[in-house]
């Protein structure tokens, strides 16, 4: 074997090439001058002060270590939290670098007009920035009414800009999170037994004897309890089912793994049930007991037989026969796992709805083993009057097409602010916190229009991402580990809440979300909103109503309290679902009234255009989309991604290991950057996969100086950059975004342009 | 140390919790992650290996040391005394697996196991950060240890043996 070579390796992760050039050492006189070196600091040793994460949405509980300096040393989880038992996952222990990140933006910047007709951003203090917000906040509302300025926001400080637009009188919010990532999944759960998943997924992993991953990458992703379950899992043998066209990490660790043919889920799913009521596999009791519609579902799904979806897959007819069995012979103790991301090909509710139906048949939910009833505390809300009523909200925009749109819809947001929308609805200003539209929601065309066409754009935001160099006023909001936030109270096996409290004052000119929001509702007269000056007196207040209180809960960082209703199903238990049956609708009769296929249809999603390559997108286990890409922690772990192609594909364009391509759609647009190959058999022949999140191209002028992620800048492809195929849900208006083509360009498509 | 590679999801804790545990400068590691995939589509086989100094027990980079800095402190772990470097970069050279690095403070620097948090009781960064607990450490010179269990019941193997180097981390499979 030969010598191994870490410079080869870091491809997988390690260290920026340019930390590995292997460089003389300094003399060791030099060395005593400049040594300067730092002992580990020991928990034991350290002040602790306990957090919640924001590097992703699973919020996992932790302490921030501070050495005697006060300085931010290392965050680590906290033992009790169910979301993290101890262990944070990569992007929480780097979590530090978007504090310690030099890029951030460190004071409010407003845009000026510069002499030469070009804008660019200057300085500006804390209160001619609020001023001028609230002024164009009563701007609009003086023009086009209140309901016209849109909330965009995502994260932890999200709900403190969702009571100020409340407080104010604008329901006209949305978030990603929703059309873009869980929203179909959502209503396909609701549809079938009346009530959703939120986060974390309620499935009982480390139960379970079945578990059964359909585009879903765990482990890719760092769902950190999910992993760690899936790892308990591994451990005692479990069977694992992953469908992935994808040779992915967990398909890796699967029992079995289905190489599925993209866009043919649904079929798949449609004939597992097919095997599973026919060998009357299924949960004969509680199909009975808990559920509407078995005969219509056996009727419905005679047609979709094995060989029929073999012809559809690509996976051999005998291998679905052998999972649905494996599926059969776990029941209840199974999970076919709803996934997050689930905005692909724009029949997604109905997909979900398949694994929500699957679930059913096999009687795993609100049984061991297989999703478990959660519970979460509910805390008292402080007092303030009642929220004034909107004229219009999202609602108006969205529910009239899609019954399910279940939180406002980003993408037709975007379209009711674009200069073409002559209707009731307009939107004129965005107030964007904590996400960056340009990659968070398709279209950037579109984006960018609706954008150009607003009279006012706020973005609150710690990094100088895309969306910063479309706004009017850009405020500097600190770090998580800088500020607090509301207690997550998110569900669990065990109701609990955690407390996210600030480790150190923030840095720079940097303030809190609550200040912020606060400071325009004061500005816009909101006083009676705002009966406190300090967000701590809330958090206070109201962890006194559940008997506990800041200083208890900055000593142990989570809390439990208890259940109120047992976790599982009890043999024969009576039980209600809040659907129009009172029972599991495996046949919804809302969709049914609403005019949507009440059992799931197979509807075929085309195949590649000729010459092009289906675009796979996905995460990275060290990154969390865009965001965290300029964090330096997390940048040494990965910073050059890689577009996945079959040695197949490599042969055709003619090639190799770290040569750098652009990408170009059908439609003939262009990856502003390249993006470096990885020949590798884990990929199909017909499809490419590169991380999500890559690609920034964002870069602002503040006061004749160049701001932006300058670790991120320019490096990959953007997916959402390339993405011209985006296909709605009817049911709940999310975007499927993953049917979408693209071909290999090895010639720098930019060079040429500039010659002609 | 014993890492279960049937478990390991490549997601780099191990090398971000040493870098924050260790003050390791940005762009310098002393562990990291290997993808070994092999077969071809769909007959494919993968697993990730965290890799970092093996802690040898008959070490070329001790061996080759002029100054006495690379030495082994009892219980086996290979240590580099940071102020009786001279950056010569011997043992760089010596190791097999590259484990070493040039700090950019003048000295040669690479994993110690966390010798500061096991002399406390407490496991390596790498280890207790793990969330897929797929990382083991312990005694091996005690048979009756979680890890020499470890060690004997699942099967196992070394990176590079023919090196001749006799590593202590064990992978098991």
């Amino acid at each position: 074997m030969s010598k191994l070579n870490r410079r080869d390796f870091i491809k997988i992760s390690g260290t920026a090439s340019a930390g590995m050039v292997m460089t003389p050492p300094l003399t060791s006189i030099w060395k005593t001058i400049f040594s300067d070196e730092e002992k580990p600091l020991l928990e034991n040793e350290a002040k602790k002060v306990p957090t919640v994460c924001e590097v992703c949405f699973w919020n996992c509980a932790g302490w921030t270590y501070l050495d005697k300096e006060g300085n931010i040393k290392k965050i680590i989880g906290n033992d009790i939290d169910p979301h993290s038992n101890g262990r944070l996952c990569p992007r929480g222990t780097g979590g530090l670098g978007m504090y310690y990140d030099e890029d951030r933006l460190k004071k409010p910047l407003i845009r000026v007009k510069r002499e030469d007709g070009k804008s660019e951003f200057r300085e500006a203090e804390w209160d001619e920035a609020l001023d001028l917000v609230a002024t164009k906040m009563k701007e609009i509302e003086k023009k086009y009414g209140k309901e016209s300025m849109a909330l965009l926001f995502h994260g932890k400080t999200g709900p403190h800009f969702e009571h100020l637009f409340k407080a104010w009188g604008s329901d006209t919010m949305g978030e990603p999170a929703g059309a873009q990532c869980l929203i179909t999944r959502e209503a396909g759960f609701i549809a079938t037994y009346g009530a959703g998943l939120a986060s974390p997924e309620p499935t009982d992993v480390r139960n379970t004897d079945c578990l059964v991953l359909i585009g879903n990458h765990i482990g890719e992703n760092m769902h950190n309890g999910h992993v760690q379950e899936v790892s308990a899992l591994i451990d005692k043998g479990g069977t694992i089912i992953t469908v992935d066209p994808r040779f992915s990490t967990m398909a890796a660790h699967s029992t079995k793994w289905l190489p599925i043919k993209p866009s043919t889920d649904l079929a798949l799913l449609l004939a597992w049930m097919n095997v599973i009521i026919n060998e009357g596999l299924y949960d004969k009791d509680y199909v009975e007991q808990y559920t509407y519609g078995f005969e219509q579902l056996k009727d419905h799904v005679q047609k979709y037989t094995p060989e029929w979806a073999e012809s559809i897959t690509t996976i051999p007819a005998g291998d679905i026969y052998e999972t649905a069995r494996l599926m059969g012979g776990a029941s209840p103790r199974v999970i076919i796992h709803p996934g997050r991301h689930t905005a692909w090909y724009g029949d997604d509710t109905q997909r979900t709805r398949a694994i929500a139906i699957l679930n059913a048949i096999l009687g795993s939910w609100g049984r061991e083993g297989g999703f478990y009833f959660p519970e979460k505390v509910k805390l008292p809300k402080e007092a303030h009057p009642p929220f004034p009523k909107p004229k219009w909200t999202w609602k108006d925009i969205s529910r009239d097409k899609h019954k399910l749109a279940i939180m406002g819809i980003t993408n037709e947001l975007i379209d009711h602010a674009l200069p073409e929308y002559k209707g009731p609805y307009k939107i004129k200003g965005m107030f964007i916190t904590a996400t960056n539209p340009l990659q968070s929601i398709p279209s950037q065309d579109t984006i960018r229009r609706a954008l150009d066409n607003q009279d006012f754009v706020v973005v609150v935001d710690t990094m100088p991402a895309e969306i910063t160099g479309y706004a009017d006023v850009v405020l500097p909001e600190a770090t998580y580990l800088e500020r607090l936030d509301h207690l997550r109270t998110a569900h669990h096996r065990q109701p609990n809440i955690a407390l996210r409290y600030p480790a150190v004052e923030p840095k720079y000119d940097t303030k809190p979300g609550w200040w912020i929001a606060r400071e325009i509702g004061i500005r816009l007269g909101l006083h009676d909103y705002y009966e406190w000056e300090d967000f701590e007196e809330v958090l206070d207040w109201q962890l006194k109503q559940v008997g506990s209180s800041m200083e208890e809960m900055k000593k142990v960082g989570v809390k439990y309290f208890p259940r109120k209703t047992p976790m599982y199903l009890k043999p024969g238990e009576e039980y209600w679902f809040n659907t129009n049956t009172g029972k599991i609708e495996l046949y919804s009769t809302d969709f049914e009234e609403w005019g949507y296929d009440p059992l799931p249809v197979y509807k075929d999603h085309g195949e590649n255009p000729p010459g092009f390559l289906r675009l796979i997108y996905g995460r990275l286990p060290m990154h969390t989309f865009g965001r965290t890409l300029n964090n330096p922690n997390l940048f040494d772990l990965k910073h050059d991604p890689h577009l996945w192609v079959h040695p197949k594909v490599a042969r055709i364009y003619g090639l190799e290991n770290g040569q750098e391509v652009w990408l170009k759609n059908p439609k003939g647009k262009v990856s502003s950057f390249p993006i470096k190959v990885r020949v590798t058999e884990r990929i199909r022949h017909d499809s490419v996969f590169m991380p999500h999140g890559f690609g920034n191209k964002g870069r602002i002028w503040v006061d004749g100086k160049k701001l932006e992620m300058h670790r991120a800048y320019g490096r990959g492809i953007l997916d959402s950059e390339m993405i011209y195929n985006i296909e709605i849900d009817p049911v709940t208006g999310g975007t499927g975004l993953r049917n979408n083509f693209v071909t290999i360009l090895t010639e720098n498509p930019h060079k040429k342009e500039a010659k002609s | 140390m014993a890492i279960e590679v049937n478990k390991c999801v490549g997601c780099a804790d191990c090398v971000v919790a040493c870098q924050t545990e260790n003050n390791v400068p940005h762009g310098y590691s002393r562990d990291w992650i290997v993808e070994i995939a092999r077969g071809e589509y769909p007959d494919l086989y993968m697993h990730f290996e965290s890799q970092r100094c093996n802690h040898c027990d008959d070490t070329p980079c001790v061996r080759t040391c002029p100054t006495g800095a690379s030495h082994i402190i009892e219980g086996g772990i290979v240590k580099v005394t940071h102020d009786e470097c001279i950056g010569c970069g011997a043992c760089i050279e010596a190791c097999p697996y590259d484990a070493r690095y040039f700090h950019p403070e003048g000295y040669v620097d690479k994993c110690t196991f966390c010798d500061h948090r096991v002399a406390d009781g407490l496991d390596p960064a790498c280890v207790s950060v793990c969330p897929t607990t797929c990382m083991h450490f312990g005694d091996l010179d005690d048979p009756d240890s979680e890890i020499s269990k470890l060690i004997r019941t699942r099967e196992n193997y070394t990176l590079i043996p023919e090196a001749g180097t006799n590593p202590q981390i064990f992978y098991l499979k």
